[in-house]
């Protein structure tokens, strides 16, 4: 059996990061697997711009955003396999993995990052009623079908859902001429960035319709059209308040869910709230020398982040294969503990022996805060207050924590991260 | 008088803005929270820009279009009228990231380029 | 002119021209979908019933019966995915004992092996993670599951194999009677034969009532269902069915063949026959009544539905099979009324069905019936060499199409040039299970489109999800 120091499950944007970092860690035995024909993953439809003014300092789209990193990739000469899918990654890090040239074949790995990335919420988890006729399509399903294979999906359309690909293909459908007749939106704010809501919905005059959701497909062969309602606090449907809207589209952009099931099959110890695995400051899961990052570990809001991540899970992946890590005292394990408005963290518990001299810890809230402050609490004192003059769910937020610090507290058992008023 | 009312785009928090116009001028701009948020509405009233994104055809790759960007942006306006003249470009591979697909669109004066890499 | 036309290429039409295909005769199978299976056959509870729930004495009874004893023999022979898994009915009222125990005696009289009353405790044992409230189950080990598209699809390869001929998108717009033989009126042109078999489901009234002055009643019951993610297909080792009410069987949680668990159906009358919509009433209580530990310990996790559908039970008005020559219309044969347990009878439906005919009109046996017909290959359920010697041999099998059912390219491939190949999405789907999972066909539809558009020699833009007026796609960008 071939055997590699680090195998990379994923060549999208957090699967390079991660490898151009373990490389330059000193790595050299690295294989990136991939399962579409091309590397870059979904970055390769996303063709609008403003990706990347964190990492480069400048407004990219999302090819140009890729090719930065696979030109990277390309310059370290680190191997990849194209249209590759890997069926099974076993606890002792035995990767299955299968390709039509090289048929089905087994890999040793002494590492794993886990970067497959996420997939899209479906019609069925929100229980629309209806027919099931053509022309539903998942935003990124349709983002695909246009950007890449060149096939407009409809003329007339409804967008459920107004996070940042619903409102994408708000503008991409109406530029490429059809008409964008509503957005609906289940929550009463949109989960989108503002510059979005902006420039994808108000610059074509497409309303937005908070509060509203899909309560009827009509149609038995395509879409003719949907009823949209209001919805009240409970966010159920309110009666009387359908109204029916003629269309022969319906995209729904819902949400996005991490794709864990290899390492669901694997053991790998999965969060309730992220749907991604538990990991701690090196982004390492459960089982040791398995690593993840992206969009698979949790959902991102900028890609920026995703490479930041990603680059971090590298690092740590190389430093577990050179042996170079400082394991720390057995049981020095602080937890860090999401209250007040906080979802969860990412990591969920850090070793402070093994962290870096600062360590960013992601999270995001369950509602919109305004004038707030994101307070970080050792125990009882209050070590981080920060004002905030709004925090959403649709964005990450994050706080960066000292090693110094948490050395100088040895007892620490704890960190809870809230959101308080003052 | 005339008032325009609009979403700051700086910050999540997206401030809603009114600006009073007088003939074409500016004569106050309230709702914001900070001064980006008075120069964001002073440009997106006088002067709205945009970056145009789509594709175009693409012959002799393995796939069927190519990504596009206008190297600049372009007056609001102007979009639409960007989109009509992208409708029958077609370009053959081999294309780079930054090779110009379309000189001076819409009478722009800015030109259309790839946004990924095509051999 | 036919010998025998068969309207509708449900499960029932496709058991009888299985069995009919036995004979020389001039045969087809008309239906108005875009493939077989395209009705009430594929949105169903995919259950093999035992028979315990039949009225004795009735006609559905038997064929139950009958019907599950060949399901095992016809799933060998045709090669499609069935399996035992045993059905519980499960009591949690006292007052619902005696139920418990006609359901018994009826299983006893119908003739179905092996069923038995467990206690709370027997049945907590084998499903763990059913009610506390379990008083004590029906248990009938003939129970199973199958893939009611795999079933259908099997016979009806079998039958193209053996002779019979298909028209899909053919629909039967009127029956009328000459002299000695029929003349059926089709979007499609006029067709003549010697015989009609009415196998239309909800629409076998309206065959029935254009040839004969003795009326039968179709009511389109309304079935609706949550099918969850495959995280949650063991749940349960049996089909598990509440004690059963007037309505039907009651709202079962199951796991299908395939390892999802789903929650139905629901049971409401229609009028219109083509309503095959959900409704969010229903759709709620289903998950109200799944998630409020109907018959299951603790919550159920709502977030884990992948899909909603609905399927329309052609109820006759006697709760009845009615498989007979029409009194009034010779050469007219009805298999009518043909719902629950209709899948698990289709086998005996068949058989009786092509007797019936085979007798009347003399047919010869052939001597060079296929009896038997090779499946599907499921590539996710073969053996990692068993994997690797396929892609050898066939390298598109190394290429993953549908992620989430881990599908390849080569299955999508034989599906479109196997006999009465898919040619839409649907049809896909129903062969290879390619956007079954929990993804919904987010990420394998271009590809597949793609796929179909190659091997069919089609553009894109004519690709459908199910047959015709149902184009996935408008145009080319910009110039639509």
């Amino acid at each position: 059996m071939k055997s590699y120091d680090i195998v990379i499950v994923g060549g999208g944007p957090a699967g390079l990061a991660a490898a151009v970092s373990a490389k330059e860690s000193g790595i050299d035995n690295i294989l990136i697997l991939e399962r579409d024909k091309v590397l870059g993953g979904i970055l390769n439809q996303c063709i609008h711009n403003g990706f990347g003014l964190h990492t480069f300092k400048e407004e990219l789209t999302g090819p140009e955003y890729a090719a930065r990193f696979m030109k990277q990739v390309f310059d370290l000469g680190i191997p990849y396999k194209l249209n590759t899918m890997v069926m099974d990654i076993s606890e002792d890090k035995v990767v299955t993995a299968m390709n039509k040239e090289d048929g089905l074949f087994q890999i040793q790995a002494k590492a794993v990052i886990l970067a497959m990335g996420c997939r899209e919420r479906p019609r069925g988890a929100l229980n629309i009623p209806g027919y099931r006729p053509a022309g539903i399509y998942s935003a990124g399903t349709a983002q695909r079908l246009i950007n890449i294979e060149e096939c407009m999906p409809g003329k007339e359309v409804v967008i459920l859902g107004s996070g940042d690909i619903g409102l994408i293909m708000a503008r991409r459908m109406t530029l490429e001429g059809a008409k964008v007749k509503a957005v609906a939106e289940l929550m009463p704010y949109s989960g989108g960035l503002k510059r979005n809501i902006v420039q994808c919905l108000d610059d074509f005059d497409i309303p937005l319709k908070l509060s509203h959701t899909v309560v009827d497909i009509k149609g038995d062969k395509r879409v003719e059209g949907i009823t949209i309602a209001e919805v009240g606090p409970d966010r159920k449907p309110i009666p009387g308040t359908e109204e029916h809207i003629p269309c022969d589209t319906l995209l729904l952009s819902v949400g996005l869910i991490p794709e864990n099931e290899l390492s669901n099959k694997m053991n790998v110890e999965i969060e309730r709230v992220t749907n991604g695995p538990a990991v701690n400051e090196s982004l390492e899961t459960n089982i040791e020398g398995v690593f993840a990052c992206g969009n698979v570990l949790h959902v991102h809001d900028l890609v920026d982040y995703v490479s930041e991540e990603a680059k971090t899970a590298g690092a740590n992946a190389a430093k577990y294969v050179k042996g170079e890590r400082n394991e720390g005292k057995a049981g020095s394990e602080i937890a860090l503990v999401p209250t007040d408005g906080v979802r969860y963290t990412v990591p969920k518990v850090i070793r402070p022996e093994c962290m870096e001299d600062k360590l960013t810890v992601r999270f995001r809230v369950g509602d919109v805060y305004k004038n707030s402050y994101v307070s970080v609490y050792f125990g009882d004192e209050r070590v981080q207050h920060k004002k905030k003059v709004v925090i959403e769910p649709g964005q990450m937020e994050q706080v960066v924590l000292s090693k110094e610090q948490l050395l100088s507290n040895p007892e620490l058992k704890s960190i809870t991260v809230k959101i308080e008023k003052e | 008088m005339e008032n325009r009312e609009l979403t700051c785009i700086g910050c999540p928090l997206g401030c809603q803005i009114t600006v009073m116009m007088d003939q074409g001028e500016i004569k106050e701009v309230t709702g914001n929270t900070c001064p980006r948020g008075e120069e964001y509405a002073r440009k997106e009233v006088l002067a709205p820009t945009r970056i145009v994104t789509s594709t175009v055809r693409l012959e002799g790759g393995d796939i069927a279009a190519i990504p596009v960007k206008t190297k600049q942006d372009i007056p609001k306006s102007k979009i639409f009228d960007v989109m009509d003249e992208l409708k029958d470009v077609v370009v053959k591979v081999p294309v780079h990231i930054g090779d110009v697909v379309l000189e001076d669109v819409a009478g722009t004066g800015v030109p259309v380029i790839a946004t990924k890499d095509a051999e | 002119m036919y010998d025998v036309v068969i309207i509708g290429a449900g499960v029932t039409g496709c058991a009888i021209a299985r069995e009919l295909s036995r004979y020389k005769a001039n045969i087809c199978v008309l239906e108005k979908g875009d493939d077989v299976c395209s009705g009430t056959s594929k949105a169903n509870s995919g259950v093999i019933h035992s028979g315990f729930d039949c009225k004795p004495g009735s006609l559905m009874a038997k064929l139950n019966v009958e019907g599950n004893k060949l399901m095992w023999k016809w799933a060998k022979d045709l090669d499609f995915p069935v399996k035992q898994n045993g059905a519980l009915v499960v009591c949690t009222h006292e007052e619902d004992m005696p139920n418990l125990e006609r359901l018994l005696d009826q299983g006893k009289k119908n003739g179905v092996e092996g069923v038995k009353i467990l206690s709370r405790e027997e049945v907590l044992e084998r499903e763990p993670n059913l009610t506390d409230k379990t008083i004590a189950a029906l248990w009938a080990p003939t129970g199973g599951v199958i893939c009611p598209f795999k079933f259908t699809i099997a016979m009806a390869e079998n039958a193209n194999v053996n002779g019979t001929e298909f028209k899909l998108e053919t629909e039967v717009e009127k029956v009328v009677k000459k002299d000695g033989h029929y003349l059926l009126e089709t979007n499609k042109g006029p067709i003549e034969t010697k015989c009609v078999i009415n196998a239309a489901g909800v629409y076998a009234d309206k065959f029935h009532n254009m040839v004969s002055e003795k009326k039968i009643h179709i009511t389109a019951r309304k079935g609706q269902y949550l099918l969850l993610d495959k995280e949650l297909g063991g749940l349960f080792k049996a089909s598990v069915f509440p004690v059963p009410g007037v309505m039907g069987k009651g709202v079962l949680t199951a796991p299908t063949i395939h390892g999802n668990l789903y929650v139905g159906p629901s049971a409401d009358d229609v009028e219109d026959k083509e309503a095959t919509y959900t409704t969010q009433e229903i759709l709620s209580m289903l998950v109200e009544k799944a998630g409020e530990s109907h018959l299951i310990k603790g919550r159920l996790p709502m977030n884990k539905v992948i899909t909603s559908f609905s399927g329309l039970r052609p109820h006759e008005d006697n709760k009845e099979f009615i498989v007979q020559e029409v009194e009034d219309a010779e050469h007219f044969f009805d298999a009518a009324g043909i719902e629950s347990p209709g899948l698990t009878s289709a086998p005996a439906i068949g058989v009786m069905m092509a007797e019936m005919v085979s007798e009347k009109y003399h047919f010869e046996k052939k001597d060079d019936f296929a009896e038997t017909r090779k499946g599907f290959i499921e590539f996710d359920a073969l053996s990692n060499e068993e994997k690797a010697a396929l892609i050898k041999e066939r390298p598109e099998y190394g290429s993953i199409v549908c992620r989430c059912e881990m599908v390849t390219e080569g299955q999508i491939i034989d599906a479109i040039n196997r006999p009465l190949g898919a040619t839409s999405m649907d049809g896909i789907k129903r062969r290879t299970r390619a956007g079954m999972g929990r993804c919904q066909a987010g990420f394998c539809t271009p590809r597949t489109m793609e796929i179909l558009a190659r091997e069919l020699g089609k553009d894109m833009e004519d690709i459908t999800k199910k047959g015709t007026g149902s184009n996935l796609l408008v145009g080319k960008p910009k110039h639509i």
